[in-house]
């Protein structure tokens, strides 16, 4: 998950696809996010990278839509239902995944252990 | 015989046991009597029958016994701090009996006399024509009046000028002249016959009768004198205010250390200004607590012995032994910072409890009196206390504070400074002043500097300077010299102060701005 600046990002990521929940007038996809271009990315417990202003997840509500569906706590998201999360502030992520339109969220999103998973792969092979 | 020497007083010296030793060496004695015998301190040669020294070193059998009391050895403090004290004593004496010397006065006398000779030159230039030839003088008139006043205001201000900067008792002889007040004193010199020369040939000769040329002479002379005056301040006084150099001071005995700054002196005025500053910066020297213990010390000596088996080339056995000593010694684990440790903690706490014991005694004997108020003696006719005036008050208290004192003064090792008339002095002086308990002590916690010791006396202090550069020389990096008294001495270094090399930065008063750290979590 490392990036040259100037270079498109390379990383191997999982779809997820999430179905929200409607509750009341709310639809709710169960999981909460931290991170964005106005944060501190200091202060990231998830990023391998300290300088690394990316979306992160950083809750996962028990049996929510989001953990049904594969979600887990420190996964960054890349991408949602075709809109990059890589380079966006905290408000237009959160504006992104809460469309009141869009009943199903696709992402994108990278896991540390997900490149590990392929690397062995590929050296087995 | 070689067994013998392992039991000599040196390998079982410990405060202890010098009693034991003593038996020891008595019994080795007997054995071996027309032998050498190695004492402890005293080297006896009996020869078998033949007294080869004077009456009083030969023993004879039956006054083996008592050789070890009648010897002189060296045992432990308490001889030890008497005879430093003595030494002491007897140092001091010796100063204070040194005849005051005449060459403290010699410098101002002479620099008095020539500049009296200078001021008095004006006044003989205006006076000797009246005096000589008043009649076949030209009459002068305004001209010569408003001469007159300022010649008169001239000699005012250089009268009060050198009274001020130089007319002061020197406090210090220096060992060599000091060259820019010989110079001044030369230019002076040079100055003033060179006028009376001109004077003299021009004025006296003739009989010169424009009496305004002669005033207008002298005021001349009056203008140079102030400018001499003037550069004399900025030799002797100003050039050395600005500070160039730092000094680093560093007491022998005990390694008290200072830094200082000076401007650009000579040697010898900067060790006038060092022992200036030294008498009131330095705590004072006492010679009681300097060295470690010699229980510590001691054991690191019984070593080992060396036996050199065979050859007999003695010069080369004596330094190789004494470095395999060394060697030896540096190899063996030693535990002797383990009982300096201990044995610092144990006197920080027995000072400390010494220390308390007296606070308390001070500030209950200070609530024994108290101040009479004006009023009160008139308003209670009926309590007639003793009045009592500052000293008796002063005996009063001394008592019961007496046994504390003097014990914390014997463990802090300062009982000589003090004696019991100077506390009690002490005590009345701060009765009279309404002092605290605590300014009672601060007296005694801790050692003051010098300065609070010193007797009255015009006699001086005599201190040596050991410099390997001339004492005339200025002051330059790495100079290195030191002054000697008789038991210390004081080493000074010399630096350069560092060249600064100041930046400006500009900050705009609108430039302080803030921004949250912010670490927001949204739950979608």
């Amino acid at each position: 998950m490392s990036f040259i600046p100037g270079q498109p990002v390379t990383a191997v990521v999982q779809r997820i696809e999430i179905l929200k929940l409607r509750d009341g007038d709310n639809l709710i996809l169960g999981f909460s996010i931290g991170g964005g271009i106005d944060q501190d990315p200091s202060q990231n417990p998830f990023s391998e990278d300290k300088a690394d202003k990316g979306i992160y997840v950083t809750r996962v509500s028990e049996g929510g839509p989001a953990e049904v569906a594969g979600l887990r706590v420190g996964d960054k998201i890349m991408q949602v239902n075709g809109w990059d999360m890589t380079m966006v502030t905290h408000d237009q992520a959160r504006k992104r995944l809460t469309k009141k339109k869009e009943d199903v969220v696709r992402l994108l999103i990278s896991r540390k252990s997900l490149e590990e998973v392929v690397r062995q792969s590929m050296m087995q092979r | 015989m070689d067994n013998e020497s392992q039991y000599s007083g040196y390998s079982y010296k410990s405060s202890h046991s010098r009693s034991s030793r003593k038996h020891r060496r008595d019994r080795h004695r007997s054995k071996s009597r027309d032998s050498s015998s190695r004492g402890d301190k005293s080297v006896t040669i009996q020869a078998p029958g033949e007294p080869l020294l004077d009456a009083e070193s030969t023993r004879g059998d039956d006054r083996d016994d008592n050789w070890g009391e009648t010897t002189t050895v060296v045992t432990g403090t308490s001889e030890h701090s008497v005879s430093n004290e003595d030494l002491t004593r007897a140092s001091k004496e010796l100063e204070d009996s040194s005849p005051l010397e005449c060459r403290r006065f010699a410098g101002p006398i002479v620099s008095g006399v020539l500049g009296l000779f200078a001021l008095l030159t004006p006044l003989a230039f205006l006076l000797l024509p009246q005096l000589l030839w008043r009649d076949s003088l030209e009459p002068c008139g305004t001209p010569c009046e408003g001469l007159y006043v300022s010649l008169a205001f001239k000699l005012l201000v250089l009268l009060i000028s050198s009274w001020a900067l130089f007319l002061r008792p020197s406090r210090s002889t220096l060992p060599r002249f000091f060259v820019f007040r010989c110079l001044l004193m030369a230019l002076v010199f040079l100055f003033v016959a060179s006028y009376w020369l001109f004077y003299g040939v021009r004025v006296l000769e003739p009989r010169e009768r424009d009496y305004r040329g002669i005033v207008g002479y002298a005021v001349s002379l009056v203008d140079a004198l102030l400018f001499i005056q003037y550069l004399a301040l900025v030799l002797l006084e100003v050039r050395h205010l600005r500070p160039a150099f730092c000094l680093k001071v560093v007491r022998t005995t005990d390694g008290a250390s200072r830094f200082y700054n000076v401007g650009h002196l000579s040697i010898q005025r900067a060790a006038v200004w060092v022992l200036d500053h030294y008498y009131t910066d330095f705590p004072v020297y006492n010679p009681a607590l300097l060295n470690l213990p010699k229980s510590i010390l001691s054991k690191k000596m019984s070593g080992f012995k060396v036996y050199s088996l065979g050859e007999e080339n003695s010069t080369n056995n004596s330094t190789g032994q004494s470095r395999a000593m060394i060697a030896a010694a540096a190899r063996r684990r030693d535990n002797s910072h383990n009982e300096y440790y201990y044995e610092e903690a144990e006197m920080d706490r027995r000072v400390r409890k010494r220390k308390a014991r007296l606070v308390v005694a001070v500030e209950e004997a200070f609530t024994h009196i108290k101040r009479l108020q004006d009023d009160e003696a008139a308003a209670s006719p009926k309590h007639p206390r003793e009045v009592m005036d500052p000293r008796e008050a002063a005996q009063a208290i001394f008592a019961p504070m007496a046994r504390a004192m003097q014990k914390y003064l014997r463990t802090t090792r300062q009982q000589p400074y003090h004696s019991m008339e100077s506390i009690i002095s002490h005590l009345q002086f701060c009765i009279t002043h309404n002092m605290t308990p605590k300014a009672f002590l601060e007296r005694y916690l801790t050692p003051g500097p010098t300065m609070q010791y010193q007797r009255e006396n015009g006699r001086g202090r005599q201190w040596t300077l050991v410099s390997e550069e001339p004492v005339t020389a200025a002051l330059r990096q790495g100079l290195v010299f030191s002054l000697r008294r008789l038991d210390f001495a004081l080493v000074v270094t010399v630096t350069p102060l560092p060249f600064l090399n100041l930046g400006e930065e500009f900050i705009d008063p609108k430039s302080h701005k803030f921004v949250m750290r912010l670490q927001s979590e949204t739950s979608v």
